[in-house]
C-alpha cells in the first residue's frame, strides 16, 4: 500500500514543472522517518505546490521497490521532469537534494 | 540435511557445499542457519565459491537460494559461471534469484540510511522461494557509503538478526585480509559470523597461487592451514589431504595405443579411461607415440584434443608427418582439435582453465597433452604439481583416455618423481630413453608400470621410420642390451648361425637316411638268405627220409631173396618196427 500524498500545481504559480519523486521509506525505522520529514520541509520551501510525492513503504509492498530497483532505504526517485535522478539516505543534506532535484543551489535561503 | 549423520552433525547442523575438498576440511560443510564469512583481497575467489556453494544447493539437492550482487551484476556473474558449464539462466527461473545491489554510480548521498528496506524486499523474496542459502556478495561496497564505522555495525548488526530471524544460511563476502590491519567493524563481522573462512592469492615465482584457510568454525573441529585452491572443469576445488578416493568407472574396454607391438607389451592396448604417462629426454619421440595414439583414435572415428605447449599445431603436424603419422584430414574434418598454449604468456592455471573449456567444447573421448612437464617451466613447482594432478582427475571425470607425455631431464625415470609426481596417479608409465653403445644413440621403451595389466618386462627398441614407429625386441648379449648397428649385427649373426643349423640338420638327415636304407637292404639280403636255407634244410630232411624208407624196404627185399634164418631172432623184431613205416608209405611207394 502506498501513501499518496499530492498537490498539484495551481495554474499560473511561480514555478512552471511540477517535479514527480517517488520516496522509498521502510516503515518507521529511524532514517526513514527523518528522510519523510526532511523531504516535506525541502518541498514546503523549495517546490511550493510545484511537486508530486508518492511515499512507498518497502515493507508494506516489497515487490514494488523490488520492480522500481531500489534497495537502501530512505532512497528519493526524481521521476520527473527528465533526467530521473536518485537520493539514498535521509535528505539530511539540503544542497545534494536540491542539485539532484535539478533546483538551482542559488535559491538555498 | 547433512550427507553424514555423525555425532558433531547432530550438535551442530551442516549444510554440505559439495564443493571438491572443502567439505572434508570443514568435517561435513558449512553451519546450517548460521553465518559464515569468507574475507579475502580482490580477484582471491570468494565470489566463485559462494556461487557454486549455492548453486550446488540449488542442483542437487533442490535447495533455493538467493545471491544479492553488490559488486558484480547478474550478467556477468552469468558469464563467469558459463565457463565452469554451470547454467544459471536455467536455475534462476524458479531455484535461484539473483538480486542487483550495486548502486547506479549516478546516485546521490544524502544523510544516514538502513538496510531494512533491502531486508524486507529479500524476505518476501525467501518467503516466495522458500529460500535455504543467501549470500551477501561485497556487501562492504554498500556499507562503505555509510562512512560511519559505528554506522557500519549497526547494519551488521540489523543484518545478523534478520538472518537469525528468518532461518537462513549465509554467505557474505568481504574485501579484507582478516589481519590486523583490517578496520574495527570488519572485526565485528567476524565475530558474528560462525565460521570465517579467508581466500588468499599471492605470487610464487610470478605465478598467482590461491589459498584457503579456515580462520574460525565456532563449534566444530576443522583443518587448519592453508589448503591449494584451483580452478577446475565444475569450478572451484581444493586439493584437501586425505581426500576419499575419488570413484571413476573401471572399463575394461581396452584401447589401441596405435603400436601393435605397444599393444601386445600391455596386454592389448591400455583401458579406456586411463591416462598413460610417457617420460623421456628430450628427442626420445615421446611426441612421436603421443602422435600415433591420437592417429588410431581418429582412425576408430573417436573425438580426439591434442594440446601442446610451446610447439604450434601445424609443427607438430609437419613432425609427425615425417615419421608416418598423418593428422591433417582428421584435424580438417573438426574429429581432432588442436590446441597450443604458450607457457610464457599464461600461467598453469589458466591453461587448466582453457584446457578445462575445451573439454567441453569439444567432447573428446581420447586426449594428448605433450608435454605436461611444461607447465611447470613458468610457475612455482608446488602449484604445477596440484594442477598436473587436477587436470588427470579431470580427464578421468570426462573418462577420456589419455596420453601424457612429461620432459624428464637425463635417463633415471626416477627423476619424474621429483619433478610434476604425476607418475603416482598415472595407470600406465612408459619411459624413453637413449642406450648409447656402439657409437650409437638408440631409443629403448620401457613400461615402469601399467596398472590392472600383466605388462611385458621387456625393454623394446623403437625404430623411426617414413612408414611409422615401429617398436624390435632387443638382444641381450652378456648381460648388455644390444640395438640399432650391434641388433642388426646380432640379428644377422643368428641368421646365418640358422641357416648353418639348418644346413647341418639336412646333411644329418640324409646320412641318416641312407644309413637307414642301407640296413634295410642289409635286412632284405639276409632274409633272402635265411629264406633259402630254411627252404634247403627243408628239402634236405624230405631227402634223408625217402633215402630211409627207400633202404629199409631194400633191407627187406633181400632178407626175402636170400631166405635167412641165423638172423632170425632179430629179424621180426625189425620187420615189426618197419612194418609200421612201410604200412605208412606204402602209398607212397606202392607197395
Amino acid at each position: 500500500m502506498a501513501r499518496k500524498r499530492t498537490k498539484a500545481s495551481a495554474a499560473g504559480a511561480s514555478v512552471t514543472t511540477v517535479v514527480v519523486m517517488r520516496l522509498y521509506i521502510a516503515g518507521t525505522a529511524p532514517n526513514s522517518v527523518k528522510a519523510v520529514a526532511n523531504l516535506q520541509a525541502i518541498c514546503g520551501r523549495y517546490l511550493k505546490d510545484g511537486y508530486k510525492l508518492e511515499i512507498v513503504d518497502v515493507c508494506e509492498d516489497p515487490r514494488r521497490a523490488l520492480a522500481d530497483g531500489v534497495l537502501v532505504t530512505p532512497s528519493l526517485a526524481k521521476v520527473a521532469p527528465k533526467p530521473a535522478a536518485k537520493v539514498i539516505g535521509n535528505l539530511s543534506d539540503t544542497r545534494s537534494v536540491l542539485a539532484a532535484l535539478g533546483l538551482p543551489a542559488g535559491q538555498i535561503e | 540435511m547433512t550427507a553424514k549423520k555423525s555425532a558433531t552433525a547432530q550438535l551442530l547442523p551442516k549444510l554440505a557445499t559439495g564443493l571438491l575438498g572443502f567439505d572434508e576440511i570443514s568435517d561435513g560443510g558449512l553451519p546450517r542457519n548460521r553465518t559464515s564469512l569468507l574475507i579475502g583481497g580482490p580477484g582471491t575467489g570468494k565470489t566463485v565459491f559462494a556461487l557454486q556453494v549455492l548453486i550446488n544447493a540449488a542442483r542437487e539437492r533442490k535447495q533455493p537460494g538467493i545471491f544479492v550482487a553488490f559488486e558484480e551484476g547478474p550478467g556477468e556473474i552469468f558469464a563467469n559461471a558459463a565457463t565452469f558449464g554451470w547454467r544459471l539462466p536455467a536455475l534462476a527461473k524458479d531455484a535461484l534469484f539473483f538480486l542487483d545491489a550495486r548502486l547506479s554510480p549516478t546516485v546521490v548521498q544524502s544523510g544516514d540510511f538502513e538496510l531494512s528496506g533491502m531486508l524486507a524486499i529479500l524476505e518476501a523474496k525467501k518467503q516466495e522461494l522458500a529460500a535455504d542459502w543467501i549470500v551477501f556478495d561485497g556487501i562492504d561496497v554498500l556499507l562503505a557509503l555509510l562512512q560511519n564505522p559505528g554506522a557500519e555495525v549497526r547494519e551488521i548488526y540489523r543484518l545478523r538478526d534478520w538472518l537469525a530471524r528468518n532461518n537462513l544460511t549465509a554467505l557474505i563476502t568481504a574485501k579484507m585480509n582478516g589481519d590486523t590491519s583490517s578496520p574495527a567493524n570488519y572485526g565485528f563481522m567476524q565475530f558474528m559470523a560462525d565460521c570465517v573462512i579467508r581466500f588468499d592469492r599471492r605470487l610464487e615465482l610470478g605465478i598467482s597461487v590461491r589459498r584457503l584457510e579456515i580462520m574460525k568454525y565456532r563449534g566444530s573441529a576443522f583443518a587448519s592451514g592453508e589448503f591449494s585452491l584451483s580452478f577446475g572443469l565444475h569450478g572451484m576445488e581444493l586439493v584437501a589431504p586425505g581426500k576419499p578416493e575419488a570413484f571413476h568407472e573401471a572399463s575394461t574396454e581396452r584401447v589401441s595405443s596405435g603400436f601393435e607391438g605397444l599393444d601386445s607389451m600391455l596386454g592389448g592396448g591400455v583401458f579406456r579411461g586411463t591416462s598413460t604417462l610417457i617420460t623421456g629426454a628430450p628427442g626420445t619421440s615421446k611426441t612421436t607415440l603421443a602422435g600415433q595414439f591420437a592417429e588410431s583414435a581418429c582412425r576408430r572415428g573417436e573425438r580426439t584434443l591434442f594440446v601442446s605447449f610451446d610447439e604450434g599445431g601445424e609443427r607438430i603436424r609437419r613432425n609427425l608427418t615425417s615419421v608416418g603419422i598423418h593428422l591433417d584430414a582428421y584435424v580438417k574434418s573438426g574429429l581432432l582439435r588442436m590446441y597450443s598454449g604458450r607457457t610464457d604468456a599464461n600461467n598453469a592455471e589458466e591453461h587448466l582453465m582453457r584446457i578445462a573449456a575445451l573439454l567441453l567444447e569439444h567432447q573428446p573421448r581420447c586426449m594428448v597433452i605433450d608435454p605436461l612437464s611444461a607447465i611447470a617451466k613458468t610457475g612455482a613447482l608446488s602449484s604445477a604439481r596440484a594442477i598436473g594432478n587436477r587436470l588427470i582427475y579431470q580427464v578421468r571425470d570426462h573418462h577420456i583416455t589419455a596420453f601424457i607425455t612429461s620432459l624428464v631431464e637425463g635417463d633415471d625415470p626416477q627423476a619424474e618423481a621429483t619433478a610434476l609426481q604425476i607418475s603416482t596417479i598415472a595407470d600406465t608409465w612408459i619411459h624413453l630413453s637413449y642406450l648409447v653403445r656402439g657409437g650409437e644413440r638408440n631409443r629403448a621403451l620401457t613400461i615402469v608400470k601399467s596398472r590392472g595389466t600383466r605388462h611385458s618386462n621387456q625393454v623394446r627398441e623403437l625404430v623411426l621410420s617414413a612408414a611409422g614407429p615401429a617398436l624390435t625386441d632387443v638382444y641381450s648379449a652378456g648381460g648388455e642390451v644390444l640395438m640399432g648397428t650391434l641388433r642388426w649385427e646380432k640379428e644377422a649373426e643368428e641368421r646365418a648361425r640358422k641357416l648353418q643349423r639348418h644346413a647341418e640338420f639336412s646333411q644329418k638327415r640324409r646320412e641318416l637316411q641312407l644309413a637307414e636304407a642301407d640296413a634295410a637292404a642289409r635286412i632284405a639280403a639276409l632274409q633272402r638268405d635265411l629264406d633259402r636255407q630254411r627252404a634247403e634244410l627243408e628239402r634236405y630232411g624230405r631227402d634223408e627220409e625217402a633215402r630211409q624208407v627207400s633202404s629199409g624196404k631194400w633191407e627187406t627185399d633181400l632178407r626175402r631173396m636170400r631166405s635167412e634164418d641165423g638172423a632170425g631172432a632179430a629179424a621180426p623184431a625189425i620187420r615189426k618196427r618197419r612194418g609200421a613205416r612201410v604200412s605208412a608209405n606204402s602209398g607212397k611207394n606202392g607197395d
